[in-house]
């Protein structure tokens, strides 16, 4: 049995504990706001923390992410209210919206340590991929929510 | 299907594996598209519902992939309908219901920018009877004529005695009273339309819950990963389920026309076993191709004859007359269209009903192709459209629905069929090849005399329907057929020419690369004529007023004169689905012989705005869009196989790639409503291409940009 403390909860899980974290979080914990897009860590749609820390979970085994925070979208914030996503809210980022539970996962641990990100800090921080290409608001929601959070 | 012997002793419900301790679930039904209103509403026509509670519930019967439908199409009823925007809540229409009523929603396809383009007119008649019905029963209500009655923001008001009732208190009369055929307002009377509302999908798409087809969760629901024969064209011949059936979580092996399919209880079961699953594929003669082969055969076929699309008598003699003559040939590869959300379809398929779960841009497509697969009525089958991880036109295509049919079918459980990034990439449906050659020739005084095309490319239509009547595909011919330019004579040819890759429409269909090629020629003729690009442009666009006042303002916004250091700027224009569009790059060379992209500048001309910011959106998304595949985009053929894996190989735009971008809307004209999906796609191409020859001064005339090595000309 695999311990995993999840957005605050312990779960016991009975899997292989080889299984990719993203594969656990949503078909054995029903977390399905971790999405899938490459499985090779290439694309940031699957991007949750650990200890604050933003990693791919598709390549992130359940095993070594025991004994960590797991945080994922859905715990992010109680009411979708974390500075990050009121930002995301007020400048009407998503399109599609795939991947940006990503995107605000990666935001929410840039500005964790840099507080007020500058645009290379946003470009090397920020390489999740976007087909409807967001990067705009996203960067502009990233600036908003620093300067909310510093106030 | 061949079943593993676990299956029967291992119940579906334990086999996903988990145990919950005091673990919160999120509510997943909630943030579901397609909710229905919990109260008893009214249906006042097959798009709108007003319950008790004032809460309007507006349809939409197109799908949500990111290009904001699930808005704009609800701010167009909600126009006519005066009502308080706050009250509103979205819907997506029941495709069941579409067919079951004599497909009332008109079509429910989402494709080709004409989502507004088309559905604007019924939509505003569907929102205006509504409120005609609702001022008809205040005015039988309080026995008054209904002339002395108007709607205004969600009330029916009677103007002598200023008395007023809301819409939920005449909802249930109203549904019952029939009005006849309503005038619909001038665009100077809109109150929604042209502001930007926020888009109703955000809440859901920041904190998780929105339901993409990927999340869709049902119960006893199992997990399907499929592998493909990698080479295009090939077919499934045998598999050794033997050799995986003991793994964790196996049930079944189901065989399909090109592959097989592994169905598991979780997805990285399933992955993991079909990996490991024996295969072997018949292949004809399919492995002997390579990308390079397919680009000597379009060259070559150049030279020949096409079938003639546009006469141009005169081409030929005018050709020989001509002080010079410019003649250049240009080349696209095949492109994936690469969605955020791979390819995925959920279904459940058994003797007494057929339920299908996917975000598709076609859902009467999909339920289509459902009953044809299954001997069912259309009207039976429930299909629940999701939100779409990106459309791009990929997912108006339905191979990967039948897949998912075949191996419900098979399993009689529910199945969720998921596409590893690399089956979505490898055995995808790509954008055509083409290559296109023109040839112009110019007068002494540098007039263009005569103008010749040739265009080979690679025909869905031929592809889908395994013919083409009269031997030309005019959707591989946009942007060529609707030539703009004033050239007289010109002639068009056209030649199909199909390989074993299966080819699908892409976001904006052919203008993407035909725009592509036609631009940068137009911008070698500038070159050759000693004109600047807007000049040369504006002297054969003399006929078309509302692009020159396009032209205009983009050389007024760009700076296009203004010199910027070791920038340089390049121009394209073109229009498609009623939009004139141009756009500005502004580009430099690296030091490393890359290209950088610093700024595009586009203007638009739609017509009408329904949404800005969704608009803007719409464009800047169009522009990324295309120059992923201006700078990267490649599908490489090699033995029969695609190349590119993954998005490590199939390289897109960045966060740190993209260019600041400005967008202006310069509206010609309140009597158009043109397409806003497309239009920033294929003008971004030949505007970086012609800036980079005012650096490199070299034609670059084939993509990805990224197969040059740049340097800086003389």
């Amino acid at each position: 049995m695999l311990k995993l403390k999840i957005n605050d909860n312990v779960v016991e899980l009975d899997v292989d504990p080889a299984t990719p974290l993203l594969w656990t979080l949503r078909d054995n914990l029903n977390l399905t706001g971790t999405k899938y897009g490459c499985g090779i860590g290439q694309c940031g749609a699957c991007t949750v923390h650990l200890n604050g820390h933003a990693v791919k979970s598709c390549m992130t085994t359940v095993a070594e992410a025991e004994g960590f925070d797991v945080v994922t979208i859905e715990g992010l914030s109680s009411n979708a209210d974390h500075p990050v996503q009121k930002a995301w809210i007020e400048g009407d980022v998503p399109q599609c919206g795939y991947c940006q539970s990503g995107q605000i996962m990666a935001a929410a641990a840039l500005l964790q340590r840099t507080t007020s990100p500058s645009d290379e800090q946003i470009d090397t921080a920020m390489t999740n991929i976007c087909r409807c290409g967001t990067y705009p608001g996203i960067r502009a929601a990233i600036k908003k929510a620093a300067t909310s959070r510093n106030r | 299907m061949t079943v593993s012997r676990r299956f029967f002793i291992q119940s579906i419900a334990t086999a996903t594996g988990g145990m919950l301790l005091g673990f919160h679930l999120p509510l997943l039904a909630s943030a579901r598209p397609f909710q229905t209103s919990e109260f008893d509403a009214a249906e006042l026509n097959a798009w709108i519902l007003i319950g008790a509670d004032n809460v309007i519930t507006i349809r939409v019967a197109k799908s949500e992939m990111g290009q904001g439908v699930m808005t704009a199409l609800p701010m167009i009823v909600a126009d006519e309908l005066e009502v308080d925007w706050s009250l509103v809540k979205v819907e997506y229409a029941d495709v069941q219901e579409h067919f079951q009523r004599g497909k009332i929603y008109q079509s429910m396809k989402s494709s080709g920018s004409n989502g507004i383009v088309r559905s604007r007119p019924y939509l505003q008649q569907a929102g205006a009877e509504a409120r005609e019905k609702l001022i008809k029963a205040a005015a039988e209500t309080w026995l008054v004529n209904s002339d002395e009655c108007y709607a205004d923001f969600g009330k029916v008001y009677h103007r002598p005695s200023r008395r007023s009732l809301a819409y939920g208190e005449l909802a249930a009369k109203a549904a019952n009273i029939s009005v006849a055929s309503v005038e619909i307002k001038k665009p100077r009377d809109f109150t929604m339309i042209g502001l930007s509302t926020p888009r109703v999908d955000t809440p859901a798409k920041v904190d998780g819950s929105a339901i993409f087809g990927m999340d869709v969760r049902v119960d006893g629901m199992v997990y399907a990963a499929v592998k493909h024969c990698p080479v295009l064209g090939g077919k499934l011949r045998g598999y050794r389920f033997n050799a995986v059936r003991s793994m964790p979580g196996v049930i079944a092996a189901v065989r399909l026309d090109n592959g097989v399919a592994i169905v598991a209880d979780t997805f990285w079961h399933a992955t993991q076993a079909v990996e490991k699953l024996p295969v072997q594929w018949d292949i004809g003669d399919e492995n002997k191709t390579y990308s390079e082969k397919f680009r000597n055969e379009y060259l070559a076929a150049l030279a020949t004859p096409g079938k003639v699309v546009e006469a141009g008598k005169g081409t030929e003699a005018a050709l020989e007359t001509a002080e010079a003559i410019l003649e250049s040939d240009y080349l696209v590869p095949y492109l994936a269209h690469a969605c955020m959300e791979p390819m995925n379809c959920t279904a459940h398929v058994t003797k007494d009903k057929v339920e299908i779960w996917a975000g598709v841009q076609d859902p009467e497509g999909v339920v289509e192709v459902a009953a044809n697969f299954t001997g069912k009525p259309a009207e039976s089958i429930q299909m629940h459209n999701c939100y779409l991880g990106g459309g791009f036109g990929r997912r108006s295509s339905t191979d990967y629905i039948k897949e998912a049919l075949t191996i419900a079918t098979d399993v009689g459980l529910p199945v969720q069929m998921i596409w590893s990034r690399e089956d979505d990439m490898r055995s995808g449906q790509y954008r055509p090849m083409a290559a296109l050659r023109f040839k112009s020739g110019v007068d002494m005084d540098k007039n263009v005399v005569a103008f010749t095309n040739h265009a080979v490319s690679h025909s869905i239509i031929q592809d889908r329907d395994g013919d083409v009547p009269g031997g030309i595909d005019n959707s591989s011919l946009m942007g060529l057929i609707d030539m703009p330019y004033d050239f007289s004579p010109r002639e068009l040819t056209a030649t199909i020419k199909n390989t074993h890759v299966p080819t699908w429409w892409w976001r904006s269909v052919s203008h993407s690369q035909n725009i592509f090629a036609r631009e940068c020629f137009i911008d070698e003729l500038a070159t050759a004529t000693k004109m600047d690009p807007f000049s040369f442009r504006r002297k054969y666009l003399a006929h078309r007023p509302d692009m020159l006042d396009v032209l205009d303002k983009l050389e007024q916004v760009s700076g296009w004169k203004r010199r910027n250091g070791g920038l340089a700027k390049g121009l394209a224009i073109h229009e498609s689905a009623g939009t004139i569009i141009a756009q500005v790059a502004e580009v430099s060379v690296t030091d490393k012989g890359t290209a950088k992209v610093h700024r595009i500048v586009t203007v638009v001309d739609c017509g009408n705005l329904i949404n800005p910011n969704i608009a803007k959106s719409q464009i800047e998304s169009g522009v990324v869009f295309g120059l992923s595949a201006a700078m990267y985009g490649k599908i490489t053929i090699e033995q029969g196989k695609v190349l590119e894996t993954n998005f490590d190989t199939y390289r897109v735009m960045e966060m740190a790639d993209t260019p600041v971008m400005e967008t202006h809307f310069h509206l010609s004209s309140d009597e158009k409503w043109g397409g806003l999906g497309e239009q920033g796609v294929p003008g971004v191409a030949p505007a970086v291409v012609n800036a980079l020859f005012n650096i490199t001064r070299r034609r670059i005339r084939s993509l990805p940009i990224s197969d040059y090595y740049l340097s800086r000309g003389r």
